[in-house]
């Protein structure tokens, strides 16, 4: 088996707050092989975020970051600012959630692709011109050469996704990591901007991290899923193993909250009651307990470790995990 | 872009208009009978009367405001009783110092201050930053005529590099000009620096927490390009404003320092006119500095425009 | 995730701003107003020497027990003049801020609170103020006026109180949607008495830090007119004017100069350090304290 292209190991993001520290990712190990995609999802503020930020480097400067990032052999982490710059952009890509605020608004949309293009591939300006207009008809976006001398905020939410996505692909990254990349988007286009990116990286034989709330948007999209929920991972298997059956009452409720087109109009969406757990006041037992209806003596006591269900590659954190509550009693 | 332009025109004219008023008023409703001052020691009571018929000021307050408002607007801001020189003439004479003087001022400016700035948001709450935030608060609360005395004291009396007073167009010798200029320009200088950077500082630091500056890290842009081209222009909106403010600044800081410094600009026409009590004269300036300074506003409404283009294209 | 993100980069974007407590500085300055403040108020009754008794056989005369700081050019006693100086700066520097917190404060507060067509009056006459650039106003001003330390005074508080009316205003209208006002008002509170007992005690807080920057200006200003011989008249001492008299011999005895410069300088620096350090405590925007 050759190495992952990405190994997260151990990875923990610590930010110092008013109120505290707050640990925003605790002890995450995730991997990722080369032209594969990984979904993470999670509701706001499980960390997801911050995770793929420490993947980055791009966290906040007061962040401390503990664990490893490998990528393409080396560690993020340890790596000199210059070496990881070299890589950023070139070998490693990110697509934003908001496209209104991720684009320079001072800037012209042919500045902001063709700098990534000349600073990493060492073209001069009309080859880097040339293969900017291609990027954008690749993207989807009509008359492209026009594109180049426009600014962000002449295009819709929409096209300036494709925008950024044009952005990220410009040098044929090894990893491209989407961040939420329909949230901020209109329902009608979030399917055709997925499209999009899906088409793009069987095109590039590129790896994708896919962030999101939604596990409606992993479901047909990414190989493997990991379920994250106040900091830490709490379910991954391969995609199709997580919707044969999943084990985390967590991942149920989000599942059980997206909405589907065939319930009867004016059905309430069943939404997850209740709210995270505060994380600068971290809980002794399963984050979860709290909200979870499966929740018995032990859960609020000690936190469940990832372990190994009976499908390969599927593992969960739950002591009572669905279908399986009457088997262990409590 | 066109529209925008006028709309800002038409906003104008009715500050102008009160501005126009409130300089007449000055000048007519405060104590001091011009006909007096002229007169001087020939004042009689028949010789005033004869003169205030002469210049009208025996008319009703607003007739006289309208008949002089006619004047001004065909150009005739009158003359100086006391040198002959119409008050066009004498601020035409004069304002290529002070323009000279105020534009190397704030370039000397904006040549401290934005780098200083740049380096400071980059590095924000390091000890460079606390040190330069410091001294720049500390430089202002630092009057204009003080750093000018220092200045003149150190490279005037003791060092002797430069001259301390005197003036000769730049047409004449351009290299003696500049050298009467340098410290003038620098006094102005150092009371505008910490302003730019203060202001500049904050907006970068604001600016750095964007996203589209994390994009940019995140394409593997080299620092100085991310400082330089994607955050300096966005940040530099509040700037271009307080540097528009400063003129007003500048033009009370040039009225100092060119008394200093002997250079003959418009502030010392002033300071001069006050001195010999030339009421003409300082009326006509005072309207016309105002005027300019309401001018000088507009174009920096106009230059908001072309730093941000979605003023430009009417989304604001 | 944005609301995570949200408040990770709110307290970024405020560390720079120093924290609550006073710190070292702050007292210091306080510390040199209070010795500044008490000297001036005492000059009359400290056993000082005349400061316009001139002495022409002791002509910028160095220290001595007999004349502390030494003479200045016409042999007047450097150290009474500059307590005496230290009287007139700071009683225009206090005086005439206060003419403009109130005729300011007042004006902001109303047109805050009413708003229509008098806060369009109000703001729009305070633009023709300002478009006068203000050193040249005040000297147009004393021009005609004739110079002395009321005149001064009146012309420099008129000068401010665009400034206050801003700050007033800006802090009215926050405050104008707050719940105790809303409250008030539905209990049918007059319009006089929402204003002195609900917003005055919330406005008056940012209005006197605000007024500590405002000396410190003002002070400028007083020394920037003396300085040109344009502020108060001679051969009454004040820190401009003697800076400015001390400018004749700078070669032969800069201390003239340097002496009431520094008494300026750190003044002024003073004033704007507990002011800055007040307005930072009182700026809604940080909802400090």
């Amino acid at each position: 088996m050759s190495a992952p292209l990405l190994t997260i190991e151990n990875v923990a993001v610590d930010l110092p707050t008013p109120r505290g520290n707050l640990r925003a990712v605790d002890h995450v190990n995730l991997s990722l092989e080369g032209g594969r995609t990984l979904g993470i999802v999670g509701e706001s503020g499980c960390g997801k975020t911050m995770l793929s930020r420490a993947v980055l480097q791009l966290l906040p400067k007061k962040a401390k970051l503990a664990g490893r990032v490998i990528f393409d052999g080396q560690d993020l982490v340890r790596l000199d600012a210059e070496r990881l710059r070299r890589l950023r952009g070139r070998d490693l890509a990110v697509v934003f959630q908001d496209p209104m605020t991720s684009l320079n608004p001072v800037l012209t949309i042919g500045t902001q692709l063709m700098e990534t293009i000349q600073e990493h591939l060492e073209l001069d300006a009309p080859v880097a011109k040339k293969r900017s207009i291609e990027l954008l008809a690749a993207v989807g976006i009509p008359a492209p050469e026009q594109r180049l001398a426009q600014y962000p905020h002449q295009c819709s939410g929409g096209m300036r996704q494709r925008i950024a996505i044009a952005i990220a692909l410009s040098c044929e990254p090894k990893l491209l990591i989407a961040d939420e990349p329909t949230t901020a988007l209109d329902v009608t286009i979030q399917a055709q901007i997925l499209d999009l990116l899906a088409r793009e990286q069987r095109r590039r034989h590129m790896a994708m991290i896919i962030i999101t709330h939604d596990l409606g948007v992993v479901a047909g999209r990414a190989d493997e899923v990991a379920v994250m929920y106040a900091g830490r991972v709490v379910e991954r298997a391969p995609t199709s193993a997580l919707f044969k059956r999943m084990h985390m009452p967590y991942t149920e409720a989000l599942l059980a909250a997206i909405p589907k087109l065939d319930t009867a109009p004016h059905t309430p969406l069943p939404a997850i009651s209740g709210r995270p757990p505060d994380p600068t006041r971290p809980l002794k037992g399963c984050s979860f307990a709290p909200r979870c209806r499966y929740a018995a003596g032990r859960c609020h006591e000690a936190k469940p470790e990832l372990m190994d269900a009976e499908t390969p590659g599927h593992r969960y954190a739950c002591f009572h995990p669905i279908r399986m509550a009457e088997g262990i009693g409590a | 872009m066109l529209n925008f332009v006028v709309r800002r025109l038409l906003a104008m004219l009715p500050v102008l208009l009160a501005v126009s008023l409130l300089t007449f008023l000055i000048a007519s409703l405060l104590p001091g009978d011009l006909a007096l001052v002229i007169l001087g020691d020939q004042a009689t009571p028949e010789n005033v009367a004869a003169l205030r018929r002469d210049m009208g000021l025996d008319q009703p307050l607003w007739w006289r405001y309208l008949s002089w408002l006619g004047q001004v607007m065909q150009g005739d801001l009158g003359r100086s009783f006391r040198t002959g020189q119409t008050v066009l003439q004498a601020v035409a004479e004069r304002i290529p110092v002070s323009l000279q003087l105020m534009l190397m001022a704030e370039f000397i400016g904006l040549l401290i201050g934005v780098p200083l700035a740049i380096v400071c948001a980059a590095r924000a709450g390091g000890a460079f930053d606390r040190f330069m935030t410091g001294g720049a608060f500390a430089m202002l609360s630092m009057p204009s005529f003080l750093t000018a005395i220092l200045l003149i004291y150190l490279f005037a009396v003791e060092l002797r590099w430069l001259p301390a007073t005197g003036y000769v167009p730049f047409t004449e010798a351009p290299l003696a000009n500049l050298r009467f200029f340098v410290l003038p320009a620098l006094t102005l200088a150092l009371a505008e620096w910490p302003g730019i950077m203060r202001v500049l500082r904050s907006d970068m630091i604001a600016t750095l927490q964007e996203d589209y500056i994390a994009l940019a890290k995140a394409k593997g842009l080299k620092p100085a390009r991310i400082l330089f081209v994607h955050a300096l222009k966005p940040s530099s909106l509040t700037l271009v404003t307080v540097t528009g403010i400063n003129i007003g600044r500048l033009l009370g800081g040039t009225l100092i320092v060119e008394s200093i410094f002997a250079l003959p600009g418009i502030g010392r026409l002033l300071v001069g006119a006050i001195y010999t009590r030339d009421l003409v004269i300082l009326q006509g300036v005072v309207l016309l500095v105002a005027c300019g300074f309401v001018i000088v506003n507009f174009i920096v409404d106009m230059l908001y425009a072309v730093l941000d283009p979605r003023i430009r294209h009417g989304h604001a | 995730m944005a609301t995570l993100e949200l408040s990770v980069q709110d307290e970024v974007a405020s560390a720079p701003v120093r924290g609550n407590k006073f710190g070292f500085l702050f007292w210091v300055a306080g510390g040199w107003l209070a010795i500044i403040l008490s000297l001036a108020i005492l000059a009359p009754v400290l056993p000082l020497q005349n400061p316009v008794d001139m002495d022409m056989l002791e002509r910028r005369a160095t220290f001595s027990s007999e004349h502390w700081l030494g003479t200045d050019g016409l042999g007047r006693d450097e150290l009474a003049r500059l307590i005496f100086g230290a009287r007139v700066s700071l009683t225009v520097g206090l005086i005439a801020p206060m003419i403009g917190l109130v005729i300011g404060g007042a004006l902001g507060l109303v047109a805050g609170y009413f708003r229509g067509r008098f806060e369009t009056v109000v703001v729009g006459s305070m633009d023709v103020l300002l478009a006068f650039p203000p050193l040249i106003f005040a000297l147009a001003v004393t021009a005609y006026l004739g110079q002395s330390v009321p005149n001064l005074t009146v012309i420099l508080g008129v000068l401010g109180i665009p400034a206050f009316m801003r700050v007033a205003r800006a802090a009215t209208l926050t405050l104008a949607r707050r719940e105790f006002v809303i409250a008030a008002e539905a209990l049918g509170a007059s319009h006089a008495r929402i204003l002195l007992r609900e917003l005055l005690p919330n406005v008056i807080l940012p209005l006197l830090a605000f007024f500590l920057l405002g000396v410190a200006v003002t002070i400028v200003v007083e020394g920037a007119l003396s300085f040109l011989g344009l502020g108060v008249p001679p051969p009454m001492p004040s820190w401009g004017s003697m800076i400015g008299e001390g400018r004749e011999s700078l070669d032969v005895a800069p201390r003239l100069a340097f002496l009431p410069a520094a008494a300026l300088f750190l003044t002024v620096l003073a004033f704007n350090l507990v002011g800055d350090t007040l307005r930072a405590l009182t700026d809604p925007r940080q909802g400090a304290l």
